[in-house]
């Protein structure tokens, strides 16, 4: 069964409709790229799945978004337990003005955990899976801002996989990076689908093809190809993915 | 002529208008430092023969032209943080509610402009205002609570539109990265967006000290007594207070003139105090942001 479906998803600003009916099913365990250029929407639907949109004044959304099979917008949703299980990483690393160690444990505390034992294990597992211990596993007091931007940005997917999420979804997470910082963030992506769905928005069409299984390519708010990475790449069906992806537009 | 003649000259004649146009904000700074140390120079060579310590913990006498200033002191000291302490935690939840949690409607921007209104009333006006409610309506009387009461409605929309200013200055990213960890939305302001606020909403603090410590008008109807030669026993009595005092002192009495050093004897403790608890308040405002950065 599908880790996340919408169904006929439009999503409007006001009385901008950004996104024209979305249909698309995504797997547990693999890593889809949402490609396309800026202001297609991409963004917009995947903020959709933690519902970080119920945050903007104004905005509406009609259609079905289901989890596991759950409607995600149904009445009876918390969205704070949502968000436990959806974590997000942001474009621009923003790692809270604390400690590296009171930024991986704010999750867990914020959600009720007060055995500091239990905290500390699931931090330093959280910083291991993000590949970053070994960097910091002398100085967790110290300000998370002492740190280099790549490091902020692995320490927040940190922060998100400290309260075991499910999905992990990523919003152009290496766009503010350095080269090499965003190597290890990729290889990072690859290492975590074992454990989690990955849904990453990217301007980068190499990073997609690189990280992804699967691909979809945006363009004006519709869903105008959705396939294996590779078939994307490779062989696009659609004319405006090819024009796209070798970088004719956009 | 060419075009390289052309942009040198262009260039010499943008670097003149850059210097001319720092000359004058360099000179109108050094005005503005020059005004305050003449000021506050001024009052310290006047002032300081009459500081001693009798003049500091002693009772007034002969209507201010001796003695000391104590219940004065100890006045403005009590309205000060009287009128915080109303004030402050108002203010600030007004803050954090009209950036936090309303909506950006037309309520907002109606309480937004009412309170820029209610900034720029004179001053005499809350006094009046205080004396109708808390001391005739309310029945405190000519009371300590009355004019704090009064002072902290001065300084309320002072508070608030600081709160507003500061939490508005934190990017939303912060907010978006509690909330995307299950965090709701009062753990998010108190744990994260309130602790990188403090040190402006401090700032608030610090000019509200300054206005409240300052004013004469609105403590006129409310509080304060012309001459008292003892403290008040408890919140509901009259005291006492610096800059009423300097009027009372420099405008009646038999011996104006007698009693000249004594007015800026006064007005230096006045200055001093409001100097010291902006010391305070900045220690407070640095300790704040050393937290945020360490913790």
């Amino acid at each position: 069964m599908s880790k996340l479906a919408a169904k006929d998803i439009h999503f409007y600003y006001g009385d901008f409709e950004a996104l024209k009916g979305i249909t698309m099913e995504m797997t547990a365990h693999t890593v889809t790229a949402f490609i396309g250029p800026s202001g297609c929407g991409k963004s917009t639907f995947l903020r959709l799945f933690n519902r970080m949109n119920d945050l903007v004044d104004g905005s509406r959304m009609t259609g079905l978004l289901s989890m596991d099979g759950e409607d995600i917008y149904a009445r009876n949703i918390q969205v704070d337990e949502l968000r436990k299980k959806v974590g997000m990483v942001f474009q621009r690393p923003n790692p809270f003005p604390k400690s590296i160690f009171e930024n991986v444990a704010y999750g867990l505390r914020v959600n009720g955990v007060k055995d500091s034992g239990f905290i500390a294990s699931r931090v330093e597992a959280s910083l291991r899976a993000a590949a970053l211990w070994d960097e910091v596993k002398d100085k967790l007091r110290q300000s998370a801002f002492s740190l280099s931007g790549g490091q902020q940005q692995r320490l927040c997917i940190a922060r998100a996989l400290a309260i075991e999420p499910s999905v992990v979804l990523m919003d152009e997470p290496a766009s503010a990076l350095d080269p090499i910082s965003t190597a290890k963030i990729e290889e990072l992506i690859f290492e975590l689908k074992k454990d989690y769905t990955i849904v990453i928005v990217t301007h980068n069409m190499q990073q997609a093809a690189r990280v992804s299984d699967k691909t979809a390519f945006f363009y004006l708010g519709e869903l105008i190809e959705y396939d294996d990475t590779k078939k994307i790449f490779l062989n696009p069906r659609v004319e405006a993915t090819q024009n796209y992806i070798t970088g004719r537009f956009g | 002529m060419s075009p390289e003649t052309k942009t040198g000259h262009v260039g010499r004649s943008k670097r003149r208008n850059q210097a001319i146009a720092f000359g004058i904000f360099r000179v109108l700074g050094f005005v503005v430092i020059a005004i305050l140390f003449v000021i506050i120079g001024f009052i310290v060579i006047k002032g300081a023969g009459a500081i001693s310590w009798e003049f500091l913990t002693g009772m007034p006498s002969e209507g201010g032209a001796s003695g000391g200033i104590f219940p004065a002191i100890v006045g403005t000291l009590c309205l000060v943080a009287g009128s915080v302490l109303i004030s402050f935690p108002i203010g600030v939840l007004s803050g954090i509610y009209i950036n936090e949690y309303a909506h950006n409607n037309w309520v907002v921007r109606f309480i937004r402009i009412m309170n820029n209104n209610l900034s720029s009333i004179p001053s005499v006006v809350f006094g009046l205002f205080g004396m109708s409610l808390f001391v005739n309506t309310l029945e405190w009387g000519d009371s300590i609570i009355a004019g704090s009461f009064t002072l902290a409605l001065l300084a309320l929309p002072l508070v608030i539109r600081t709160t507003e200013e500061a939490l508005k200055s934190i990017d939303d990213s912060f907010r978006q990265g509690s909330l995307a960890l299950g965090a709701t939305k009062l753990q998010t302001i108190r744990r994260v967006i309130l602790p990188m606020a403090y040190p402006n909403i401090i700032t608030g603090l610090i000019l509200s000290i300054g206005r409240v410590s300052g004013e004469t008008a609105p403590i006129l109807f409310t509080v304060a007594a012309s001459f008292l030669s003892h403290l008040p026993g408890s919140i509901f009595e009259p005291v006492m207070a610096l800059p009423y005092h300097l009027y009372v002192i420099s405008t009646s009495g038999t011996d104006i003139e007698a009693s000249r050093t004594m007015a800026y004897g006064t007005a230096l403790v006045l200055v001093a105090i409001v100097l010291v608890a902006n010391l305070v308040a900045n220690a407070l405002r640095n300790f704040f942001g050393n937290k945020v950065k360490m913790n």
